[in-house]
């Protein structure tokens, strides 16, 4: 048996079993790279998707309970020829040192951007708390949220 | 004779330093590791800049295509410190061709040069300078050919991206026409000087990263995207205790499990491959669930006990700075005494360690390709070839980014393990990941260590004396030991090997004793190094190695110092500077932060109460990154709610001096990278253990520096076109933790001297 999920706008069907995380379908049924695998315990983010716009840790989310909703990942914001504003904002603040957690980084801060349109520095703080940055590139990334909130606003 | 010579206790084992720094003293100007590979020279041959000494043809380093393209090989790696975009703008200035021509291949044993290890902060001083050197030789070489071709002499051509013509007429070529005739299959002789920083068009300059598109599209961006065909995935079951030895494990059963391609065990080496990553999961946590493991429980005392454990362990003991002014201690009116310690930290990368491995199909081939990590895939490959028994020529290793490391962390290891699972799977590709608590357990650690302080003052409030004596284990075990295998799954196999010993990077360097030695001008100094020869719990390179405690307790000192008198932090430290560079940043950071004279507290013996509330406070550190590399002052601005003990940061400036700028925003992003970094180290950290088991497995146990935690940052740079690019990447987690222990001190009148500064460490300094 398969199941079907709708990620990105298309509809894919994984062989994985139903409480297999849905990280490990996105990466090698799906071929996407964006999703990390970090903790797998919701600790650190790495592994973050929207699931119906809501941030999701999908080192911890079984496949089964994706399949009734719309998955988007990075993937599905905006590519290099057509960046989204936060995508954009990441490059032009040159907020990454490895990367390995910007995919969370920018996948709750659009989930934050979709729910609150003009957040303080102290909201976008808070709300990004979750995610973990070992680098220390925290201030620059701080910086990209805020310039794709100007532009979004 | 020094005030503070404790002779008795201290036995100077200079003899076998010597016959150490003889075997190594080829390398010593590489030292990001005791003992690199092929860097040794024939004698006759005349030393090159930088690393192209070491990688002397220049086709090793640039090829240019004749399809209009320039390559640029180097051995060092991107780590998410924008080396590569740094060396390619120096390519591009060099060799006058814009940089969207130019391509980089980095980190392969099968096509770069050799340099070594990625880290020490010297990718731009070492590939940087060969870089340079060797594309302003082969700009020459251009120009003689097109020269010739046109009959114009060299001297009266232009170069525009790799478009030469005349000054006067039309005569025309381009570097892509003229590579035939123009062989850069030849040695360097660096006699072409490379251009004066007026003529640099990109150095200097804040060029976006190249890499940093695709990671924030979900592009390929690291090792752990690699998909091969027919790829399959790898987990690793690690003994569950250091030197702990496989007793019995239920490998039938697990080879039953779904997808279940192979379970390898080799002695205490286990591991499994399965179809897809969610099995090979599954079939790893059965084996751990179904293994007995017979547990030595030899790990050292935890808390306190560790560092006095510590002091009494077997050491190999040096002097490793004396100056020597007895006219001058003997005028010393006041003794100031200080011990500081640093607990065990981990690298803690945000993504496990990952690599991919494929062996020829062919068994009787016996050749092995490796994707991975490593900061060093030189030295990993002769370390590889060991373990596995193989010729190091049929082992390729490419380097392909992973997360950040911050020093040696798993991402050698994993290599091996993916290559041994691997060979039970002739022609296959495995993906073998780390899961985090593998991370966590199996990743060497930054060494814990004791630093004491023994200084004294004249009467006009200067330092006449200054001994810095430390304990510590390694920081030193990355591949490339000639007396044994750095790598973790070798000594657990049947036929296990051994690690290398514990070593030392020598001075100036240094490892265990980097930055103990003071940059400032004291009546006489001596720093003491006690390398602990055993290792319970395995320690290497954590980005800046002992430098970090060192400068902690260095600057912490600096001002317990400066105490005695109530003098101003800053004005203690010019009066003890006489380096201009170090007074700049100094300066520099004091105008940044609007600083105001204030006098530093007396913390030797503080009685009077600590009022309760938020008290603020504000702190000034210091460090030459190794005395060799950056220089950095910082100004740090702190709360301390003394209730709930927890330490806000609020502000960090910075100056720093890196010599010569080659991309300025990449400058701050390592500086305010490691600002942020080392306070979360100095404020929360610490890799536990008992006396069996690593204990800090996943987040909940190691916690680190969250966004609402990140203080505003600052960074002010100095740049000196005119001086040599000095490292950077290290330069700013000394004076962070420097400025964070004085400003401390500054809110409370009370000193922290042991790291990190937890809520409990501070309400007990409190009273």
């Amino acid at each position: 048996m398969s199941l079907t999920l709708s990620v990105n706008g298309q509809r894919h069907t994984t062989p994985a079993a139903p409480e297999t995380p849905l990280l490990y379908v996105l990466r090698n049924d799906l071929g996407l790279n964006s999703p990390k695998y970090g903790c797998g315990i919701a600790q650190c983010g790495a592994c973050t998707v929207l699931l119906d716009g809501q941030a999701v840790r999908s080192c911890v989310m079984p496949c089964a309970a994706a399949t009734q909703g719309q998955v988007t990942t990075l993937e599905g914001l905006g590519n290099t020829n057509k960046l989204h504003a936060l995508q954009k904002a990441f490059i032009e603040e040159q907020a990454v040192q490895c990367g390995y957690c910007i995919n969370g980084m920018i996948m709750s801060a659009k989930a934050l951007l979709d729910r609150v349109r003009n957040p303080s520095e102290a909201q976008i703080r808070e709300a990004m708390a979750g995610n973990l940055c070992r680098c220390g590139t925290h201030t620059r990334i701080l910086r990209a949220i805020q310039r794709a909130a100007k532009e979004l606003a | 004779m020094n005030t503070f010579d404790n002779s008795d206790n201290t036995q100077v084992n200079q003899p076998a330093r010597r016959a150490f720094l003889k075997r190594t003293a080829l390398t010593v100007a590489f030292s990001l590791s005791p003992l690199l590979p092929a860097i040794a020279q024939a004698p006759a041959a005349a030393v090159l800049p930088g690393n192209l000494n070491g990688n002397r043809r220049l086709d090793s380093w640039l090829r240019i295509n004749a399809n209009g393209t320039v390559t640029m090989l180097t051995g060092k790696v991107e780590l998410g410190q924008g080396i590569l975009t740094a060396l390619l703008q120096i390519v591009s200035d060099e060799l006058d061709v814009d940089i969207q021509r130019l391509q980089v291949i980095s980190g392969d044993t099968a096509l770069t040069p050799n340099e070594g290890v990625t880290a020490g902060s010297l990718s731009v001083q070492d590939s940087g300078t060969a870089l340079r050197f060797a594309c302003a030789e082969a700009r020459g070489l251009l120009l003689a050919a097109a020269a010739s071709k046109l009959g114009v002499p060299a001297s009266e051509l232009l170069v525009s991206d790799g478009n030469i013509s005349a000054r006067q007429g039309s005569a025309h070529t381009t570097y892509w026409e003229v590579t035939g005739d123009a062989s850069l299959q030849r040695e360097a002789t660096a006699q072409t000087a490379p251009k004066p920083s007026s003529q640099h068009r990109l150095t200097g300059t804040s060029m976006q990263r190249r890499d940093i598109p695709a990671k924030v599209t979900g592009g390929e961006a690291f090792v752990q995207d690699l998909r091969l065909p027919g790829m399959v995935h790898g987990r690793v079951v690690r003994p569950s205790a250091p030197r702990a030895k496989l007793v019995s494990v239920d490998i039938a059963a697990v080879q039953r499990m779904a997808g279940v391609r192979v379970v390898h065990r080799d002695g205490n080496f286990l591991a499994v491959a399965a179809d897809r990553e969610e099995q090979a999961i599954a079939a790893a946590n059965a084996l751990r669930a179904s293994a007995r493991w017979d547990e030595p429980g030899d790990l050292p005392p935890v808390g306190a006990a560790l560092f006095t454990h510590m002091k009494a362990a077997r050491s190999q003991d040096s002097v490793v700075a004396n100056k020597a002014d007895p006219g001058v201690a003997a005028t010393a009116t006041v003794k100031v005494n200080a011990e500081y310690t640093r607990p065990y930290q981990a690298h803690a990368s945000i993504g496990p360690s990952c690599a991919v491995a494929q062996w020829s199909a062919d068994k009787a081939e016996n050749k092995l390709r490796v994707w991975c990590h490593s900061q060093s895939v030189f030295p990993l490959r002769n370390d590889m070839a060991k373990a596995l028994r193989m010729p190091q020529n049929n082992i390729t290793i490419s380097h392909r980014e992973g997360s950040g490391c911050y020093g040696h962390n798993g991402a050698d290891d994993v290599a091996l393990d993916a290559a041994l699972l691997a060979r039970a799977l002739p022609g296959t590709p495995v993906r073998l990941q780390w899961m985090r608590e593998d991370e966590f357990a199996s990743e060497p650690l930054g060494s814990a260590m004791v630093m004491q302080m023994h200084g004294a003052l004249n009467a006009a409030g200067k330092v006449v004396d200054w001994q810095h004596e430390l304990w510590s284990y390694t920081h030193s075990t990355r591949p490339y030991d000639p007396d044994g295998i750095n790598l973790s799954a070798s000594w657990l196999l049947q036929e296990p090997a051994k690690p290398g010993p514990a070593r030392n990077i020598p001075q100036p360097s240094g490892g265990s004793d980097r930055n103990a030695v003071p940059l400032y001008n004291f009546g006489q100094h001596k720093t003491i190094n006690h390398l602990l020869l055993d290792m319970p719990i395995r320690t290497s390179a954590l980005r800046t190695l002992g430098a970090y405690a060192n400068t902690f307790a260095l600057e912490s000192f600096m001002d317990e110092m400066a105490g005695v008198t109530g003098a101003d932090p800053l004005a203690f430290r010019l009066a003890h500077m006489s380096d201009p560079r170090g007074r700049a940043v100094l300066e520099r950071v004091a105008t940044m932060a609007n600083w105001k004279t204030m006098p530093t507290p007396d913390t030797r013996n503080p009685t009077a109460p600590v009022k309760a509330g938020v008290l603020r406070g504000r702190g000034m550190a210091f460090s030459k990154y190794k005395n060799l590399a950056s220089y950095v002052a910082i100004v740090m601005d702190i709360a301390v709610d003394t209730r709930s003990g927890v330490i806000t940061l609020d502000k960090v400036w910075s100056a720093v001096d890196v010599g010569l700028v080659v991309n300025p925003d990449g400058v701050r992003n390592q500086i305010e990278g490691g600002i942020v970094q080392s306070a979360s180290w100095s404020l929360f950290e610490t890799a536990h253990h008992d006396s069996r088991h690593l204990i800090s497995r996943n987040w909940p146990d190691y916690r680190i520096m969250r966004f609402p935690e990140v203080p505003a940052l600052q960074v002010d740079l100095i740049n000196r076109p005119n001086e040599r690019s000095l490292g950077v990447g290290e330069g700013s987690q000394g004076p962070t933790v420097g400025a964070l222990a004085n400003a401390f001190a500054n809110a409370t009148g009370r000193r922290l001297r042991d790291l990190p500064f937890t809520p409990d460490r501070v309400k007990q300094a409190l009273g």
